[in-house]
């Protein structure tokens, strides 16, 4: 193993892990400003879990950009062919 | 273990190599060309449970472009709609044994982003001419050319790697936890694939939505009183 395949495997790992952390913080805000929405009006809870699940899964797209990007290191690396 | 990000060759066609990505393609394409076709043959003004059904389908999307766009749905019906049925389907074509959605290979995500490209621009053109939609880049003022320039790009790509990343994950984490510990584990994860795979059609519907309406540029409301608003 060569120290490129090892800064690969470790930077994937600090993308993974500093990439969870954002969306993990943003999806939390999301929830609690939704829940506290719908006990306040607890008559359009519909539409504001649905603008909600629509919004999570724009907030953990970074998460999967992350990801992706560890894939990419991991399995198409240019530096290691 | 298999890269997640490469496609195997199923056989080749001549010179050009056939993955299983396109021969799902083309077989969910087929399926939802001849059901239409099958379906809207014989369309009745009293419907029948079958065209019910998909009277309520195509109903809904007329409500969500009405909703989003703000706009009559009939021009975009066509495109947004089969964009969503097309993703949903191959989302959840996983359901079948031994079938891996198409969607979670990079180069069917790219087609599709491609085709939302390319009806921003073609929209665009058609409802304000090419001088109209080239001033929708200049649009608060013109410093903001090229950065408007380097989004629509920008975008495109997001819209890609968005769809690509969400499905792709969820194959590649169902992989690694069945190869961990077998037979009824994966399932929680399977479902949580299902709603992630119909979150995502629904939002890559929106977001081409959402760009369309955005290269059309300033549009006239529609009269409340002739469109009927699907209740939210």
């Amino acid at each position: 193993m060569n120290w490129l395949a090892f800064a690969s495997i470790i930077s994937a790992a600090i993308a993974v892990s500093f990439g969870a952390i954002g969306p993990a913080l943003g999806e939390g805000r999301a929830v609690a400003a939704a829940m506290d929405a719908i006990a306040r009006q607890p008559e359009s809870a519909n539409v504001i879990s649905r603008t909600l699940f629509v919004g999570l899964a724009m907030i953990e797209t970074m998460a999967i950009y992350c990801l992706v990007i560890a894939l990419l290191l991991l399995f198409a690396n240019p530096l290691l062919k | 273990m298999t890269s997640p990000l490469a496609s195997v060759a199923l056989f080749h066609l001549g010179p050009v190599p056939i993955t299983t990505g396109v021969v799902a393609t083309w077989v969910i394409m087929a399926v939802l060309v001849i059901g239409s076709i099958l379906i809207s043959r014989h369309l009745s003004l009293v419907p029948s449970k079958t065209q019910a059904f998909f009277e309520l389908i195509v109903d809904t999307v007329d409500g969500q472009i009405r909703d989003t766009m703000r706009l009559e749905p009939a021009p975009y019906r066509a495109f947004v709609g089969t964009l969503f049925i097309f993703i949903f389907v191959a989302n959840w074509s996983s359901l079948i044994p031994g079938v891996e959605p198409p969607t979670a290979h990079i180069e069917t995500d790219a087609a599709l982003a491609l085709l939302v490209f390319i009806a921003v621009v073609w929209f665009g053109i058609r409802a304000s001419g090419i001088r109209g939609y080239l001033s929708t880049f200049a649009s608060p003022n013109p410093i903001m050319i090229p950065l408007n320039f380097i989004e629509s790009l920008t975008r495109t790509f997001s819209l890609l790697v968005r769809l690509f990343g969400n499905v792709m994950s969820g194959v590649f984490v169902i992989g690694i936890v069945l190869s961990l510990a077998g037979l009824l584990v994966p399932i929680p994860l399977m479902a949580l694939d299902l709603l992630t795979g119909a979150v995502q059609a629904y939002i890559f519907a929106i977001l081409a939505m959402v760009f369309i309406a955005g290269a059309i540029g300033e549009t006239k409301p529609i009269p409340n009183s002739t469109s009927q608003r699907m209740p939210p």
